[in-house]
């Protein structure tokens, strides 16, 4: 087995944006957007060739955007109008004329009088409400970069032109940047800075190119020339790699594309155990995008769809609209598959102002979650009526988080009954037989089972919050956290309760989390009886690459052997010796666990 | 020639990029001025920048003036524009 550890390289993380494995030379391209300007006064003689100056430069700076739009490949033809608009703004008479006023009021050179326009610019965005509009300032400020560098006579380096295999690195690619991109030379790049759902991640997906971003500072510590690794998997970059760690790299993209071909010849099979027991195996997902990869990789639909990103992305709630538009989004993309929605699952912290946030001692037990929403109600009624509202397009299943007791839900339900209401008063379309759960994470709630599947329709076990409220043990302590254990026995019994319960009430149980996308846990969970499963996508093929070699009676024939069971080693012992021989390349597994574990969050 | 008209963003993402883009090239296919108006605030319709910072979500209401000879003919096609939510779906 290869020792994917890399011992002697520099490694550094960064945020995965677009997958695959690249080896080559780095190729530096200057992109900074702190270049320094100096303000210097013009002569009275000098004034006019001075505006002419500027308006070369903006002739020259048109000039270039248009070969740039008139190159772009058919791939990403669509994000034209990117440029068409960047060709507005330079003809803006807020950058145009301002500029002119500026050089012939203030007699100050071209550099320092545009850069006094965009601050003008900046200024009368930064008031605006509206972020998608604040935030084509990036544009003004890119097309001015633009502009400067012809002023300095300094043309910018065309990506277009770069004609050697090379990985791009970067402080940052704006869109304009990236649609340059040759693909048949570039073969992926690297920035500083961004994020996930950033323009430039979007346009590397688009491309197919491998690329990292959020590397904070990898522009200062690569060299021209140098060698490196790109891991768009899990975000990581390998500066001078030495011989064996390339090869290992190598073997992981040749082990990724077997697997890759190996999944779609799994994807689509039906995932059933040998004996013919079928077990639901859908996706958990957070963004819009993820539901491609999700379909991609056989998920019968979206398990959990996580729905605290709108919330944290900017400081401010987000309107029902927004909200809306998102999760028609969802549920067209996912039909005729289901989605499961799940209600703000948040700390009060997260997202009130800090003088109504209660400043909690122990926030995991605090106003979080359902509990939240049950006090801040316009929030949870805005989130309800957007659900539902999305729910004319599609299959959707609603569910409630972190629900500890009936009053609870009593009280959520009643309050999605006066949205129903509202919505059945102004006419406007949803589900009116939507399906209503709720997450079984609280062990009030697994004791309580029988009490609380009269009143809903399918119980979701969420495994990564049950684990730590039943054990009393906070993951993210250092201290305590090897006692996070999902082969606990007491963990094995609770999830046995609360399917047995589901079960003798006849409502659906699935199970999320990542005890669902842990291939050793499987035929416990098989072995109990769960009928779905939901895990990040990239878990689904080898989820069901094991359903389809285990036998359901089996499983639970081991399960009153694993109930047997006292501590948690114990269980994981017996349960290894059992799946073992059905992974025989163990490195497989942890190539496979490395994939789907990368993404979980919250 | 002057006409003056109050127009309503209908879009859903209101007066963003692409809509106020689609304002400035039409304008620019006329002679005449073209100005909008929001509140006291009032912008040169030539320019996408000025039109963005007037910060018009779905629904907002907005006064259009347009001066000079084809001021008519721009006025229509602009109205109509709006209508069409800027060729916008929703």
């Amino acid at each position: 087995m290869k020792d994917h550890q890399v011992i002697g390289n520099d490694k550094l993380q960064g945020i995965a944006v677009s997958p695959g494995i690249i080896i080559g030379k780095a190729r530096l391209v200057d992109r900074s957007r702190e270049k320094i300007v100096y303000q210097y006064l013009i002569d009275d003689s000098e004034i006019s060739k001075e505006v002419e100056r500027f308006k070369e430069a903006l002739d020259a700076t048109k000039e270039q955007i248009v070969t740039l739009k008139n190159r772009m490949s058919d791939q990403i033809k669509e994000h034209a109008f990117i440029l068409d608009t960047h060709l507005m703004i330079i003809d803006d008479s807020m950058i145009t004329d301002s500029t002119i006023n500026t050089i012939l009021d203030q007699k100050i050179n071209a550099e320092w009088a545009l850069k006094k326009s965009v601050r003008k610019i900046r200024q009368l965005f930064e008031k605006i409400d509206y972020e998608y509009i604040r935030d084509r300032i990036n544009d003004v400020e890119n097309v001015a970069e633009r502009i400067l560098r012809n002023l300095s006579g300094k043309e910018m380096e065309s990506l277009f032109e770069i004609d050697e295999r090379v990985i791009i690195v970067a402080h940052d690619l704006s869109p304009a940047d990236t649609s340059e991109l040759n693909t048949s030379k570039v073969m992926g790049f690297i920035t500083d800075v961004g994020g996930r759902t950033s323009h430039t991640a979007i346009m590397a997906q688009a491309l197919k190119i491998p690329a990292v971003v959020g590397l904070e500072s990898v522009t200062s510590l690569i060299q021209d020339g140098t060698l490196i690794i790109v891991d768009g998997y899990i975000g990581e970059v390998i500066i001078g790699p030495d011989d064996d760690t390339i090869i290992a790299y190598q073997e992981k993209e040749i082990q990724h594309e077997r697997y890759r071909s190996s999944i779609l010849q799994l994807s689509h099979l039906p995932s059933e155990t040998v004996d013919g027991h079928k077990i639901a195996i859908k996706a958990n997902i957070e963004f819009i995008e993820e539901v491609v990869a999700a379909k991609e990789y056989g998920a019968e639909g979206i398990g959990l769809y996580r729905t605290e990103f709108h919330y944290l992305q900017k400081k401010k709630i987000p309107d029902e609209e927004e909200l809306f538009e998102a999760y028609k989004e969802v549920v067209e993309k996912i039909s005729p598959a289901p989605v499961t929605i799940r209600t703000l699952d948040l700390g009060g912290d997260k997202i009130l102002s800090n003088n109504e946030s209660p400043g909690e001692a122990n926030p995991a037990l605090g106003l979080r979650s359902i509990r939240l929403c049950l006090k801040e109600r316009d929030i949870f009624k805005s989130q309800l009526r957007a659900i539902l509202r999305a729910s004319a397009y599609g299959q959707i299943r609603l569910m409630f988080p972190m629900i500890s007791g009936l009053q609870e839900l009593l009280d959520a339900k009643q309050i999605l009954k006066e949205v129903m209401d509202e919505l059945e008063k102004e006419n406007v379309k949803y589900d009116r037989d939507i399906k209503v759960g709720i997450m079984i994470e609280v062990p009030s709630a697994v004791t309580l089972a029988d009490v609380l599947a009269k009143h809903v329709d399918f119980f979701s076990i969420g495994t990564n919050d049950l684990i730590q409220y039943a054990l009393a043990i906070d993951r993210v302590n250092e201290h305590v956290a090897y006692l996070y254990e999902p082969y606990h026995p007491a963990v094995i019994r609770m999830i046995r309760q609360v399917v047995k319960v589901a079960k003798e009430a006849d409502i659906d149980v699935s199970l999320c989390g990542e005890m669902a996308g842990d291939p050793l846990c499987v035929s416990i969970l098989v072995g109990i009886g769960i009928d779905e499963l939901s895990m990040n996508a990239g878990g689904v093929p080898l989820l069901k690459k094991i359903i389809r070699s285990i036998s359901r009676e089996e499983a639970m024939a081991d399960l009153q052997d694993i109930l047997a069971l006292n501590t948690a080693k114990e269980v994981r012992q017996f349960i290894e010796k059992r799946i073992e021989p059905l992974m025989p390349d163990l490195q497989e597994k942890d190539f496979y666990m490395k994939v789907s574990i990368d993404k979980s969050t919250h | 020639m002057e006409q003056i008209k109050r127009l309503k963003i209908n879009n859903d993402l209101g007066l963003h990029g692409r809509a106020a883009a689609r304002i400035v090239e039409l304008a620019g296919q006329y002679s005449s001025r073209l100005f909008f108006k929001k509140e006291d605030h009032e912008v040169d319709g030539s320019s996408i920048l000025s039109i963005l910072t007037l910060a018009c979500p779905k629904g907002t209401e907005i006064q259009a003036k347009a001066v000079g000879e084809d001021s008519a003919e721009l006025m229509d096609r602009l109205t109509e524009l709006f209508k069409q939510r800027f060729g916008e779906q929703k």
